[in-house]
């Protein structure tokens, strides 16, 4: 683990969010307008033998990578929050590539809290999937925390190939317990075979283009999010789409995939919203 | 450019069939989330930065010329709620049907011949404003003022409000679709360079939700 | 103009109104039922489909302000397969959309054509409106006005684009008339007023006859398509 930062704050400073209720805000830490800069890369090989490989598993700066037990041919690896990052002006990317039928559960040991710079300038948060012919890919991190007063743009690529099959989890939480949020700008792009299969934009808090909290926005919900299921196995049994409630819904794609989306009142009830869809759609 | 085309295609009158559909605004309504003039406004705000940036974008990208086919794809990767696909195939095809008695063109014929089922209505907004002899930023106007129209049109006739309180909301939204459609034209400039991917792809999660919602409801006045 | 059958409708610009299409095949004969809110417009419709689905390849487009009400119940009705069956969403305007803005019945229809194979006849229901409605001649080549004795027999002597200009008035639940104090006559006088040579059919779908002068009427017509 290297950090490539001028003048990076102290590691210590930069306490990562644990799991559950979130925790009155840290102090803020030093930091310069450059912010951190780091990259977690990680690929995924089968082995040959019904399992898979990690080759390369490289954590960076705030974002560390543990591997987990896995099961059965999937490797497990786990972002673990070194620092509570991103903070603005730092500019973090996960890469992770599953080699051909390679199969790759990524999750997180903890929320990630998008937090205010000092000098106000934006943060970035870049995931960058690739997944070649017959590999699988579960990305499953645990919630992002809009802290007020924070600036993040987050940036959520996935490229498959049109055999491979992906499971993938949003969720955004706008604000800790009770506080305004801050400005969440995220896009996930989703190509299959090179063809796009899903492409969403969302702004949201303070600055963001007007509405997104009105009727035809957020309506007063305070967090969101979405599981993506892609499987080759949905073009001849496609999912019927489905109405869970008045907040959530089971939208089918124009591809072989399908999309949850659920607003909800807070992290809990979204979680057991996806978790149910996650039962019914994903693996 | 003809000013008086520009007025022709964004008529609420032109035959094209978007009388039929509320733009989300019926499913709002009934759940009580547009009940005045106010939350009217606030709904088209959203519905202006989101589904209308994305439509407005759309349609610029299609009159600045770019492949239709390519659009097309770009507008079902932006739009996860099959309901809302559906609809919008249909009043693709319910306006290519108006836009070619108007302005027949060979490049309208094609696009009818290439999607027989209807392709994206900002797309082939696009493609109409081109025979029209209007530009990009024509068309984002009018396809960000359809995400707004709409919506405001269908609430008189659903809450019975006030006509006059409902184009006073289009009025006041007016610097904010002059500054949508001026960045939707200059996405679709950046698409032609780039690529699709420069295409905004602003979305709402709740009007996705509601529209499916809105598709199942055994009685509707609403297409959509 | 609404005996314009023999000419090729100059102003018709719709893509699919013209009688013989590109590949040479003739489309259905399009009829279109109006009237005012409860005048039995759907239940012409089914005793319609009655009495000529052994004769005719037929299907119905409903304009119900709420949709789906009239096709469910034809559907209920079992007067037609439910592939035959189509329902129109009206935005709350069912005249604009039988009359002003025709995209989405005409979509309607031709979905009809491709999915149930060539059809005969297709009937288009108008969602129940005022006196003023009528359909589009972009939309129908033909259009039948249904009222009933018991919304007053001055409607005819009222007059109004649907009564007047109708290709058929269709007066219908005579056998109210005495229980209401309508007075046929005098309805059968205003109306020859008002319409001219323009036909009246008098219904009383309970009575011995039923519909069948309204469908002698549509097999009239029929004949006069296929003979174009």
């Amino acid at each position: 683990m290297s950090l490539t930062v001028a003048g990076a704050p102290p590691v210590a400073l930069r306490t990562p969010a644990p799991p559950g209720p979130v925790p009155p805000a840290p102090p803020e830490p030093a930091t310069t307008p450059a912010g951190v800069r780091a990259t977690a890369r990680i690929a995924a090989v089968a082995d040959g033998r019904g399992a898979t490989a990690l080759p390369l598993l490289a954590g960076e700066g705030p974002l560390a990578l543990r591997r987990t037990r896995g099961t059965g041919a999937e490797a497990g690896v786990m972002l673990v929050g070194a620092m509570s990052a991103p903070l603005g002006g730092d500019h973090l990317t996960v890469e992770a590539s599953a080699g051909p039928g390679a199969r790759l559960a990524l999750a997180s040991a903890a929320a990630t809290l998008a937090l205010p710079g000092r000098g106000g300038e934006p943060a970035r948060y870049d995931v960058r999937l690739t997944l070649a012919e017959d590999s699988a890919v579960r990305w499953m991190p645990e919630p992002l925390v809009s802290v007020r007063g924070s600036d993040l743009r987050v940036r959520t690529r996935a490229e498959l190939a049109p055999t491979a099959r992906l499971l993938l989890r949003e969720e955004q939480v706008l604000g800790r317990s009770g506080e305004e949020p801050g400005l969440l700008r995220s896009r996930l792009t989703v190509t299959r075979g090179g063809i796009p299969l899903l492409d969403q934009e969302l702004a949201c808090g303070p600055g963001a283009p007007g509405g997104w909290d009105g009727p035809a926005g957020l309506a007063g919900h305070r967090t969101l999010g979405q599981l993506l299921v892609v499987d080759p196995a949905f073009t001849a049994s496609p999912p019927t789409a489905a109405v869970l409630g008045e907040f959530a819904a089971v939208t089918p794609l124009a591809g072989p995939a399908v999309l949850v989306t659920a607003l909800a009142p807070d992290a809990l009830r979204l979680r057991e919203v996806l978790d149910a869809a996650c039962r019914t759609y994903g693996w | 450019m003809s000013l008086a085309a520009l007025l022709v295609l964004a008529d609420g009158r032109f035959p094209a069939g978007g009388h039929a559909h509320s733009g989300g605004a019926e499913a709002a309504c009934k759940a009580g989330r547009i009940h005045d003039a106010a939350t009217l406004e606030e709904f088209c705000r959203g519905r202006l930065h989101t589904a209308g940036l994305t439509a407005a974008a759309l349609a610029a990208a299609a009159a600045l010329g770019l492949d239709p086919a390519v659009l097309d794809a770009a507008a079902d990767a932006r739009t996860p709620s099959p309901a809302l696909r559906t609809a919008a195939r249909r009043l693709g095809r319910q306006l290519l049907r108006a836009a070619r008695a108007t302005w027949p063109t060979a490049e309208l014929d094609a696009l009818a011949a290439a999607f027989p089922r209807g392709a994206h209505q900002p797309v082939v907004l696009g493609l109409t404003a081109r025979a029209a002899g209007l530009g990009p930023l024509d068309a984002a106007h009018v396809a960000a003022y359809e995400s707004v129209s709409g919506p405001a049109t269908a609430t008189v006739r659903l809450l019975g409000l006030d006509p006059f309180q409902a184009s006073g909301v289009l009025a006041r939204l007016a610097p904010e679709l002059d500054s949508v459609s001026a960045r939707a034209a200059r996405a679709a400039d950046r698409a032609r360079r780039e690529g699709p991917d420069a295409l905004p792809a602003a979305s709402s999660p709740l009007l996705d939700i509601a529209a499916q919602a809105h598709a199942d409801w055994p009685v509707r006045l609403f297409a959509s | 103009m609404h005996l314009d059958h023999g000419v090729t409708y100059p102003q018709r610009h719709t893509h699919s109104a013209e009688p013989v299409r590109a590949d040479g095949s003739r489309r259905a004969l399009r009829i279109g039922l109006g009237g005012p809110v409860g005048s039995g417009k759907t239940a012409t419709v089914a005793a319609l489909c009655r009495a000529l689905r052994a004769e005719l390849s037929m299907a119905v487009v409903t304009n119900d302000i709420y949709t789906r009400e009239d096709a469910e119940f034809l559907l209920r009705e079992a007067v037609l397969p439910p592939e035959r069956i189509s329902a129109v969403e009206t935005g709350a305007c069912p005249h604009t959309a039988i009359r002003d803005d025709i995209s989405a019945n005409l979509e309607a229809v031709e979905e009809l054509e491709e999915t149930v194979g060539p059809l005969d006849l297709i009937l288009v229901e108008s969602g129940g409106d005022n006196l003023t409605a009528t359909f589009s001649r972009g939309l129908v080549d033909a259009q039948i006005f249904v009222i009933d004795v018991a919304g007053g027999d001055d409607i005819p002597r009222k007059g109004g684009p649907g009564v007047t200009t109708a290709d058929l008035l269709v007066v219908n639940k005579t056998d109210l008339a005495p229980y209401v104090g309508s007075d046929l006559d005098r309805m059968a006088r205003d109306a020859a007023a008002q319409r001219g040579e323009l036909p009246v059919a008098f219904q009383s779908l309970r009575g011995e006859q039923g519909v069948a002068p309204v469908a002698a009427w549509v097999r009239e017509r029929i004949a006069a398509w296929a003979a174009r």
